[in-house]
């Protein structure tokens, strides 16, 4: 019994919050690499742009309840998402036209491009200020809970509890969908075939007669898929907070970076490796220690860092991989 | 007059102030295999650059088959049918060389499974690695793929630039031997090629070049034969 309550403890506290959060972070992650593969530099601007597609997506989620329009149980934001994908991804095509392909025209050194990218993420920053303000938004209405606490019990009749939140299972079967949809897409239509080509060698592309411009957009298009996706989930999971979002560019980096910048299926696994090493690094174990073994008593809670320092994890194993391994664990490209 | 396939006649130009071509000509004639020679520096690779429009020419004419190219983009030579390998590069590397393959034929509209089936039929060991990536591949497979790759436009000339670098002698005769085959299907071929004596031994005309001008210009075998040209480029 002991361990089963050990088990559920661990499932309801690490396993099944870090998983959404990992999700959450992949998604992120996925967008830094493939704008990293393509356009060859580390967009500092996806954390605000993040919080643009949130914020976008909130002032529709606003309109739709004022007119009455949902689908619950589930949250109305899923109702709002495509609209706000495609205004985020106008706004992104149109700084790649007004800021990034000045640039690349020059063929600027990646460093530059880096710059631009952080002027870009102060713009973004003021922008969705100015939009929705700096505070605190919670817009996840619908069903809270699929499996709640007391249900559990019931069911189980163990004394630990087991919640599963609706915005968990969402993020997880939509980030599920969107990985699937980005690999389908990278690896069986032309235009995923023409960008992983451009990815690999540029001047090869181009003598293959793949046109750059397009390529470009696409990568702009889908990045703005998966960053407004990214954000609204984990509005849902969490709240909206403008300064949350800037934040939470670190860990985004460090899964990006862990799983080897440019390589999709690294950043997915980048995400979960950054996520679940934050919560089990902040989370307090005696609890469960005090279900496997009855016998000690620990001093402490047995927490490792407390959550004000869970960005130093992110911080740690970015050091780690680029002093060990600076392709990252899926080699991705080193430039 | 009867003017060559593909005709590029009293080429000068260079990357920066200085010309690195002086006058060069290049001409290669259908189903002809060409090969351009000459010592280090000479302006081998910038001879053919130039052929494919990656360098600006201050004077000269570049013709393929008849039609004036010499103001075309690459890109839009290779729709006249210019293939072009270059020597490092040449690869997708994390892709399949099924994908290579296609990204090859990315222009094409049409169905180009048929020319797919000749690049493999041509390259039998890499058919076999068709799902395999191409980074993986040895030196040799690599230059396989990246001839095929040229080859899936269909191009009426084919331009290689030294398809031999860093491959085994072993690996060197069998590409040859490919080459040859193209040829005999009517393609038109222009190598670059550090190894002047195998190349020449399968050339039907050879250029050497020497500080961007041509200093012999005969059949491969004259070339060979020739004792000047032996003892100055072939080592005796």
């Amino acid at each position: 019994m002991d361990i089963l309550n050990a088990l559920v403890t661990l499932l309801n506290f690490v396993v099944i919050p870090a998983a959404a959060y990992g999700a959450q972070l992949a998604l992120g992650a996925l967008g830094v690499t493939l704008i990293y593969g393509i356009l060859r530099f580390s967009n500092f601007a996806h954390g605000d742009t993040m919080a643009f597609g949130t914020a976008i997506c909130i002032l529709l989620v606003w309109a739709l309840q004022a007119a009455g329009i949902g689908i619950a149980p589930l949250p109305t934001a899923l109702l709002a998402l495509p609209a706000a994908i495609a205004l985020t991804a106008l706004l992104m095509v149109a700084t790649d036209r007004a800021v990034y392909r000045f640039y690349r025209r020059q063929r600027s050194a990646p460093i530059i491009m880096v710059m631009a990218s952080v002027g870009v993420m102060f713009m973004m920053n003021g922008l969705t200020r100015l939009l929705i303000g700096v505070n605190e938004i919670r817009f996840d209405d619908g069903a809270r809970f699929v499996v709640s606490v007391a249900e559990f019990r019931a069911w189980t009749g163990l004394s630990e509890g087991l919640a599963l939140r609706q915005s968990q299972v969402i993020t997880l079967v939509v980030t599920a969908l969107a990985c699937w949809a980005l690999f389908w897409f990278l690896n069986r239509t032309r235009s995923g075939k023409a960008m992983r080509a451009y990815s690999d060698n540029e001047d090869l592309a181009l003598l293959s007669g793949i046109d750059p411009d397009r390529v470009v957009r696409i990568t702009w298009i889908i990045a703005a898929a998966l960053v407004t996706t990214a954000g609204v989930l984990y509005g849902l999971d969490k709240s909206f907070r403008a300064f949350n979002y800037f934040q939470i560019l670190l860990p985004i980096f460090a899964a990006a970076i862990v799983g080897g910048l440019g390589n999709p299926l690294g950043a997915v696994a980048g995400g979960f490796i950054v996520a679940f090493s934050e919560v089990a690094v902040t989370y307090p174990w005696r609890k469960i220690a005090g279900y496997l073994l009855p016998d000690w008593q620990p001093a402490g809670l047995l927490q490792l860092l407390s959550t004000e320092y869970k960005f130093a994890v992110s911080f740690v194993i970015l050091i780690v991989v680029l002093l060990f391994r600076p392709t990252g664990l899926f080699r991705g490209k080193s430039f | 007059m009867n003017q060559p396939y593909l005709s590029a006649t009293g080429m000068r130009g260079g990357y920066g102030k200085a010309d690195i071509l002086n006058d060069c000509t290049i001409t290669v004639e259908k189903g002809q295999i060409a090969v351009i020679v000459g010592p280090n520096g000479a302006g081998k690779s910038t001879a053919m650059k130039a052929v494919f429009g990656m360098l600006p020419l201050r004077e000269g004419r570049v013709t393929l088959a008849g039609e004036d190219i010499t103001a075309l983009s690459p890109q839009d030579r290779v729709g006249k049918g210019m293939g072009f390998v270059p020597q490092t590069n040449n690869i997708f590397p994390s892709m399949t060389v099924q994908e290579n393959l296609e990204m090859g034929a990315f222009t094409r509209q049409d169905d180009f499974r048929e020319t797919l089936q000749q690049v493999y039929d041509l390259f039998p060991a890499v058919a076999m690695k068709r799902r395999q990536r191409a980074g993986e591949l040895s030196g040799g497979q690599r230059q396989q793929v990246a001839v095929g790759r040229a080859l899936m436009t269909r191009p009426s000339l084919l331009m290689l630039d030294e398809p031999t670098a860093g491959v085994s002698p072993i690996v060197m005769d069998e590409l040859f031997d490919r080459i040859i085959e193209i040829a005999r299907t009517g393609i038109s071929i222009l190598m670059v090629e550090q190894n002047a004596r195998q190349a020449l031994e399968i050339a039907d005309i050879g250029y050497v070049l020497v500080q961007g001008a041509n200093r012999f210009t005969d059949s491969g075998a004259a070339l060979l034969a020739d004792p000047e040209v032996r003892r100055t480029f072939l080592g005796g």
